[in-house]
């Protein structure tokens, strides 16, 4: 901070050290206060807190007890660790199906309501419903509807005589692992509906008479119109939607913990349960450590995707 | 191509009624422009003979077919959109091909037409870019050249120039008439610009308040207009209206202005003694005279445009504005006689505004 040059200001008397308010004539200087704050936050909040994951990563620290660098330890016996395999997969298949039904469903309800309807602005305000209420507070409706004994679904459907006997949702594997992406896709389908509602009305409406016009069919329309036009903003939400979705943790955590026998951990929720319940947080860092490779591709994915479109660019004039 | 005929066509959006049956004949090759104010219904009756608005009451036909209950596309119409109404993820030789595309033509046709069209718009060395990475002007070429492409039976425009500058329209308002004299295709073209009506159209018909007020050539509504909307609508600087009262006498028709002016108004010989009228002449058919025998009035504002000079005079009618070819130096204040010219002169009935 000392050889930053400043102009000679007015008072022109050379002093061998400058004074404060000289140094706070100095744009570098004063941006550099100004940063300060920021860089101060996110040092102490994000820095900080990931580069100590990964270090915790490389040691056998447990709670109560400061551990020693053990290298790739942790993460060589993750290899070998078939709950660990088991919650990877769990992941993947989580996020796969989850964003693939988001994004169905989500698109289409978009394309409902951007048609002209009576009480629109009510219905899209329902719409958010699912979104607007606590994570926690959905998931524990969720669990009293997928419980074993007073589910209302399986109420419902013994009652109407289509089955004899209640399901079991979170008790069986494959049941838990569609009964919480049932509910993760509830509550997700509102975010992605809106954004590309938002998306599907910045369309100009003559395009789609221009398309009439040429000839196209409303599914040529959908395909050759609204498709392309809607892919810079598809892209945006889809990131977000497979960082959310791949990072989840209160959804299961509230439902299912993880279970039946971890058929339904993910690996957010691995790393938590050995980290913290377990103890054991130089291993439970290791999961979490093991996410990023996964949420680097999906980034790296969206980083192409989002990229202007070669018709998006030129001159900017309309 | 084909001629259009609207019959009695109705609009009505829920139980606001926004056209009241229209009656228009266009010949083949044709090509005509709707003019108006803006919510005068002209460009939801072009879109009705698009197939983009439904068709209330009435029937609109194209070629022998009546189209009522046609879909766009089966319609064989192709339209200019103000906003030019270009995919904008589409290059501009997808764009025009995208019709031809979509009815599965042969690429090779397909190529043919978009290259003679766009060696017609002088595009050709466009048809890689993006309709984002063109002028206003090409996008609108662009715009002709994906109705060109498909040689529809009618080309529709609506206010295709509006987006453009001034001096650009001009260019544009060329190039479409000389666009129209080659392909002979019957054409309907929306503007609110009666400058652009008179210079590119066969026949003018003017819209307002949703009905037709007069249809005929350029000139036909410059010469004889059916009433005081016609009248003022047509022609630029608007027609002078002067509120009077005819008198019929000896020495033939006088009118006597509001402000007790007397204008002799010349073999005219139409109209009661005593009635109520609009006396109505055009700033261009306005000379300089001496006496009293034109409108009397002082000069208020002078604006000369170089061809041109345009005087507003105060006279105790009302604003009267006078266009002079020829040069002179007025002085605001200076007391200026107006003469009609003869044979120029339009008396109009105060009450209905029809032309006597």
């Amino acid at each position: 901070m000392t050889s930053v040059p400043t102009a000679p200001t007015g008072l022109g008397v050379l002093s061998p050290r400058r004074s404060l308010a000289d140094m706070l004539d100095d744009r570098r200087v004063l941006s550099f206060l100004f940063m300060l704050p920021a860089v101060g936050i996110l040092l102490t909040f994000l820095a900080y807190p990931l580069g100590l994951g990964v270090w915790l990563a490389f040691t056998d620290t447990r709670i109560g007890r400061a551990g020693v660098f053990i290298g790739l330890d942790n993460y060589i016996s993750l290899m070998g660790d078939s709950v660990f395999l088991l919650s990877v997969f769990n992941t993947i298949f989580y996020t796969t199906v989850a964003t693939i039904l988001k994004f169905g469903l989500g698109l289409w309800l978009a394309l409902l309501l951007n048609n002209s309807m009576p009480f629109k602005a009510f219905i899209r305000a329902i719409i958010l419903l699912p979104y607007i209420i606590p994570t926690v507070l959905s998931a524990i409706a969720f669990w009293w509807i997928f419980d074993a004994q007073f589910s209302i679904i399986s109420w419902a459907l013994v009652k109407f005589g289509l089955l004899d006997r209640y399901i079991d949702f979170l008790g069986e594997p494959w049941n838990a692992r569609w009964s919480v992406i049932a509910a993760n896709v509830w509550r997700g389908i509102p975010f992605v509906a809106i954004c590309l509602l938002a998306g599907l009305q910045t369309i100009s409406p003559s395009l789609y008479e221009a398309a009439a016009l040429d000839g196209a069919t409303s599914w040529q329309r959908f395909r050759h119109v609204t498709v392309p036009m809607l892919m810079p903003i598809l892209s945006i939400v889809l990131t977000f939607s497979v960082l959310f979705t791949f990072t989840d943790f209160q959804l299961i955590y509230a439902i299912t913990r993880g279970g039946p026998v971890n058929a339904t951990h993910l690996m957010a929720t691995l790393a938590f349960q050995r980290a913290i319940p377990g103890g054991r947080l130089g291993e439970g860092a290791a999961i979490a450590v093991a996410m990023i490779p996964f949420l680097v591709c999906a980034t790296v994915f969206s980083y192409y995707g989002l990229q202007r479109r070669k018709w998006q660019q030129g001159s900017a004039d309309d | 191509m084909a001629a259009v005929v609207i019959r009695e066509v109705e609009k009505a959006f829920g139980s606001t009624k926004v056209i009241h049956g229209i009656n228009i004949d266009i010949a083949d090759g044709e090509f005509v422009v709707l003019v108006g104010p803006s919510g005068c219904g002209k460009s939801t009756l072009l879109r009705m003979v698009a197939g983009l608005e439904e068709i209330t009451g009435g029937s609109i036909a194209i070629g022998a077919r009546e189209v009522n209950n046609l879909p766009p596309k089966e319609r064989d119409v192709a339209m200019v959109f103000q906003n030019y109404a270009l995919y904008p993820h589409m290059t501009v030789y997808d764009n025009m091909a995208f019709s031809l595309k979509l009815r599965k033509a042969d690429a090779k046709l397909i190529d043919e037409r978009v290259q003679k069209a766009a060696s017609i718009l002088n595009l050709k060395e466009y048809l890689k870019r993006f309709p984002r990475q063109l002028s206003g002007g090409q996008r609108q070429r662009v715009a002709m050249g994906r109705a060109i492409v498909r040689d529809p039976q009618v080309f529709l425009f609506d206010e295709p120039l509006s987006n453009l500058d001034a001096k650009l329209r001009v260019a544009m308002r060329t190039e479409i008439k000389a666009l129209h004299q080659r392909l002979k295709t019957t054409t309907i073209y929306v503007t609110h610009d009666q400058v652009e009506a008179m210079t590119m159209a066969d026949r003018i018909v003017v819209m307002h308040d949703g009905i037709v007020e007069q249809i005929g050539t350029p000139l036909e509504l410059y010469d004889n207009p059916a009433n005081t909307f016609v009248a003022g609508f047509i022609g630029s600087p608007a027609m002078n209206f002067i509120n009077g009262t005819l008198r019929n006498g000896a020495g033939g028709s006088r009118v006597e202005t509001t402000g007790g002016q007397i204008l002799p108004v010349p073999g005219l010989g139409k109209g009661k003694d005593g009635q109520a009228i609009i006396f109505g002449v055009r700033p261009e058919h306005l000379a300089l005279g001496i006496g009293n025998e034109g409108i009397v009035g002082k000069v208020s504002v002078i604006e000369p445009t170089g061809a041109e000079t345009q005087i507003f005079v105060d006279t105790s009618a009302g604003p009267v504005t006078a266009v002079f070819t020829e040069r002179h130096n007025f002085a605001p204040g200076t007391p200026i006689v107006l003469k009609p010219q003869a044979g120029t002169i339009h008396l109009f009935d105060a009450q209905s505004g029809q032309h006597l």
